[in-house]
């Protein structure tokens, strides 16, 4: 059963994968890849009992960490930029 | 008996997970517009997380493995809608519209 599940959880991360080069926007592409962080978490998971080694989930709370820590940091960054964008074209 | 039961709902709960994780990759693959490709991902992503979770902390019993996985789905479950939300906060500050179409007095759609 974790091989059905980790099976779905793939081709999930392919779909992810084909949003993120597909995204018209680029909030498109950070949706895409928060997704793909998401789905590596719940995929080191179910590994970690497949393969029947839990330090994987050490990993898997360290990639769940560091994937927020990111997002908020690129969303972060095109927010400013955008309203950078819009300041200079006001002036 | 017990444990056959244990596993069965374990079994259970990992498909439906599973199902949930598919659905929420072909909604974010092929819906029309940002906002419904978000809300897609992050309704399917917080009851994915909450399945396969719980299906594994049953697996995992009483032990350091299942305090690990409660602590990640917690944690997850935590920030998944607030990346979603500074998300589509993200987008609608940027000026991104959601589609949409309004009825009319007569039923009739006009954009």
């Amino acid at each position: 059963m974790y091989v059905a599940v980790s099976l779905a959880i793939l081709v999930t991360m392919i779909l992810a994968l084909l949003r993120a080069l597909r995204g018209p926007t680029v909030y498109d592409r950070v949706l895409a890849v928060n997704m793909f962080g998401t789905k590596t978490v719940l995929l080191l998971s179910v590994i970690a009992f497949l393969m029947e080694r839990p330090d994987f989930l050490d990993l898997a709370l360290a990639y769940a960490l560091i994937n927020m820590v990111g997002i908020l940091a690129v969303l972060e960054f095109f927010q400013n930029r955008t309203r950078g964008a819009q300041e200079d074209g006001h002036d | 008996m017990i444990e056959t039961l244990l596993d069965i709902l374990s079994w259970m709960l990992l498909c439906a997970g599973g199902v949930f994780v598919l659905i929420g990759g072909i909604g974010a693959l092929r819906l029309p517009g940002f906002y419904t490709r978000l809300h897609a991902a992050s309704l399917t992503d917080s009851m994915a997380t909450i399945l396969i979770f719980v299906g594994i902390m049953l697996q995992a019993g009483l032990s350091l493995a299942a305090l690990k996985l409660g602590a990640i789905m917690l944690f997850l479950l935590v920030t998944g809608p607030t990346a979603s939300y500074a998300l589509a906060n993200a987008a609608l500050q940027s000026g991104l519209r959601p589609v949409a179409t309004r009825l009319d007095s007569e039923g009739t759609e006009e954009p």
